[in-house]
């Protein structure tokens, strides 16, 4: 028998085999057992095969199971609710709650730095942030620091408002809310990439 | 003595034990017997147990609940306040000590219920689910070794530095969970759904998007580690496991993965794991992490004496097998094939040795990868010329080099990123 028609032999068994396996429970292991001895490798495709259509675990989910937890926002703007926001209430919000950490304008720290163009080395919203979307986003989900989720629609739309707006991308009349807000282009947009390496020997 | 008497210092033993077992660390535990004849344990505090002591001498402790490290031995992470690093120097063959495991977190880690926690899935599919940590053991489940390195895993500077500074965010384990794509064919992806959201339960809600594919690839939704369920600073109890990706993805302490046509745009893979290279431009994206070594022996802070001895460290790649590791002795002048343990697995750390005989002569030693797919470790100026002098500081995994003295003394060789 050519090593090729052993292989072809093999493999049939071991199809054969399942096939038996899955039909008669009772044998399967010893089944298994002398399939995995031939070729290991064949027991991690042949594993699935066995399986029902669904395993019918977990529940499914209601509309308010959902609605509980999808905060998400997208560049789009899905996922962004009901409400707005402006420069003003956003200022005071800032002072109160941000600057102590981000400095009184934005740019002294101690932490990340906000606020900042083009000539500004640090990555700020100006100058590194590629979607307006995720301002509203991250500060909704992760901000302030010690008392994260603490901030209603309305006060991170405008916390939004004074962010853009102390970065020089919108004036400080515009109101942010789920219509205006995916339509301000950011100006780090243009610069960002999809990953360029392509595997291989190339070092990119 | 009279029972009563016995009977109170038996009592006051207790509560002694009880605030030694507390505070300073314990080297021993002996067996005193009691006035009833009854065996208890004492505990012998560290600071007067003498290591010059004969052990065949002492009765030693007998078995417990839970094993420790030997008083001698100290292996500790380096904590900063985002992260903490794997003393990699401290390590032998490729397994990280779960405790010993690498921690980067944006919020601190969640003390989370496993009785209460969930999974939601949802968005483009046909069906949204909902698991309990209980329903997801009970799928079939899959065990794979395999190494998590942060995107950020590079320092350089000065020469006081050691593998666990340079290079400590990265660690191996054993993941124990169930496939992804097993939960995809439970909900039934839509056509069109190329992405995926995937959301923490911590502080900081972290997100990011992940394409489909990996999903139906390799991903792993696990809830063990190392034999053991996660460790909360690992994503207990249960993380996204992406094998060969940047560590950011890996979300830990999952809650929701939300299937949509394009992604979502998060902070962390915008503003964050990103990175510049040439012509201003900024990579985002970059999941995969390219090939890089170490030698972990001989390395800062240690000293070497003339004679035989074996170079040793790891090296490892994202994107599939070691398929060899180069060791020069001779500053890069020449190079030889260093030994491989089995088993090289892909995507995981593999342990490389080179036996090495040291005449006293300073010199530098420098180790580099060759993976399965024909990439070889880069140097930092090779990385510069492709990615631009403002080379941003993601996925920086250069041939590291450590200097060795003619008194034996080994340093880190720093070089200038810019």
């Amino acid at each position: 028998m050519s090593k090729y028609t052993y292989i072809v032999f093999v493999a049939s068994l071991c199809l054969g085999l399942v096939h038996w396996a899955c039909s008669r429970p009772g044998v399967q292991t010893a089944a298994h057992t002398a399939v995995n001895t031939e070729r290991a490798k064949d027991s991690v495709i042949i594993d699935s095969a066995c399986w029902p259509e669904s395993f019918s675990l977990g529940h499914v989910a209601t509309e308010a199971e959902i609605q509980a937890w999808d905060i998400d926002v997208r560049p789009d703007g899905k996922g962004l609710p009901a409400g707005s926001g402006n420069f003003v209430d956003g200022q005071r919000l800032y002072a109160a709650k941000c600057a102590v950490c981000h400095g009184k304008t934005g740019k002294e720290g101690p932490n990340n730095q906000l606020v900042g163009g083009a000539d500004v080395k640090e990555k700020t919203i100006g100058n590194y942030w590629p979607y307006s979307t995720t301002l509203f986003d991250y500060i909704r989900r992760a901000m302030p620091f010690n008392q994260p989720g603490s901030l209603s629609d309305k006060e991170v739309y405008s916390l939004t408002a004074f962010l853009l707006a102390a970065n020089r991308i919108i004036d400080s009349t515009t109101v942010i809310n789920a219509e205006t807000l995916p339509k301000i282009q950011m100006p780090a947009q243009k610069y960002f990439v999809p990953d360029d390496r392509k595997g291989g020997a190339e070092v990119r | 003595m009279d029972d009563k008497s016995s009977d109170k210092s038996l009592f006051s033993q207790k509560i002694k034990r009880r605030s030694l077992l507390g505070g300073a660390a314990t080297a021993a535990v002996v067996f005193v017997q009691t006035a009833f004849g009854k065996t208890i344990q004492k505990a012998i505090p560290e600071s007067v147990f003498k290591p010059e002591d004969d052990p065949t001498k002492q009765l030693g402790p007998f078995p417990s609940e839970l094993g420790g490290r030997s008083a001698f031995e100290k292996p500790v992470r380096k904590p900063s306040d985002i992260s903490s690093r794997s003393p990699l120097q401290d390590f032998y063959g490729t397994i990280t000590p779960s405790d010993l495991h690498f921690e980067r977190h944006h919020a601190g880690i969640p003390t989370i219920d496993p009785g209460k926690h969930k999974l939601l899935i949802h968005g483009m599919v046909e069906k949204p689910l909902v698991f309990t940590v209980a329903d997801l053991k009970r799928f079939p489940s899959l065990s794979r070794i395999a190494f998590l390195e942060c995107s950020g895993n590079f320092r350089t500077g000065k020469e006081a530095m050691t593998p666990q500074e340079i290079c400590g965010l990265t660690s191996q384990s054993e993941w124990t969970g169930v496939k992804l794509s097993t939960l995809f064919r439970e909900v039934g992806i839509k056509p069109g759904a190329t992405w995926f959201l995937a959301e923490g339960s911590d502080a900081a809600v972290m997100t990011r998007s992940v394409p489909v594919k990996k999903g139906w690839d390799d991903a792993i939704i696990a809830y063990a580690q190392n034999g053991e369920a996660l460790r909360p600073e690992q994503g207990y109890p249960i993380r996204l496991f992406l094998p060969g990706w940047e560590g950011n993805a890996n979300v830990k302490w999952l809650r929701r993965i939300e299937l949509s046509d394009q992604p979502y745009m998060t902070r962390e893979e915008t503003s964050r794991y990103t990175e510049t290279i040439r012509d201003g431009k900024i990579r985002m994206f970059s999941f995969d992490m390219d090939a890089r070594s170490i030698i972990t022996f001989p390395s800062y802070p240690q000293h070497i004496e003339k004679g035989w001895l074996e170079i040793r460290g790891i090296a490892w790649s994202g994107r599939g097998k070691v398929l060899y590791v180069e060791v020069s002795t001779d500053a890069g002048k020449s190079w030889h094939r260093a030994t491989l343990q089995e088993p090289i697995l892909d995507k995981a750390h593999t342990a490389f040795r080179y036996l090495w005989q040291w005449k006293g002569e300073s010199t530098e030693i420098l180790s580099r990868v060759t993976d399965e797919t024909g990439y070889t470790q880069p140097t930092l100026k090779q990385l510069i010329d492709a990615r631009g002098t403002d080379m941003g500081g993601y996925h920086l995994n250069p041939v590291t080099a450590w200097v060795i003295k003619s008194d034996g003394s080994v340093v880190f060789k720093p070089e200038k990123l810019r």
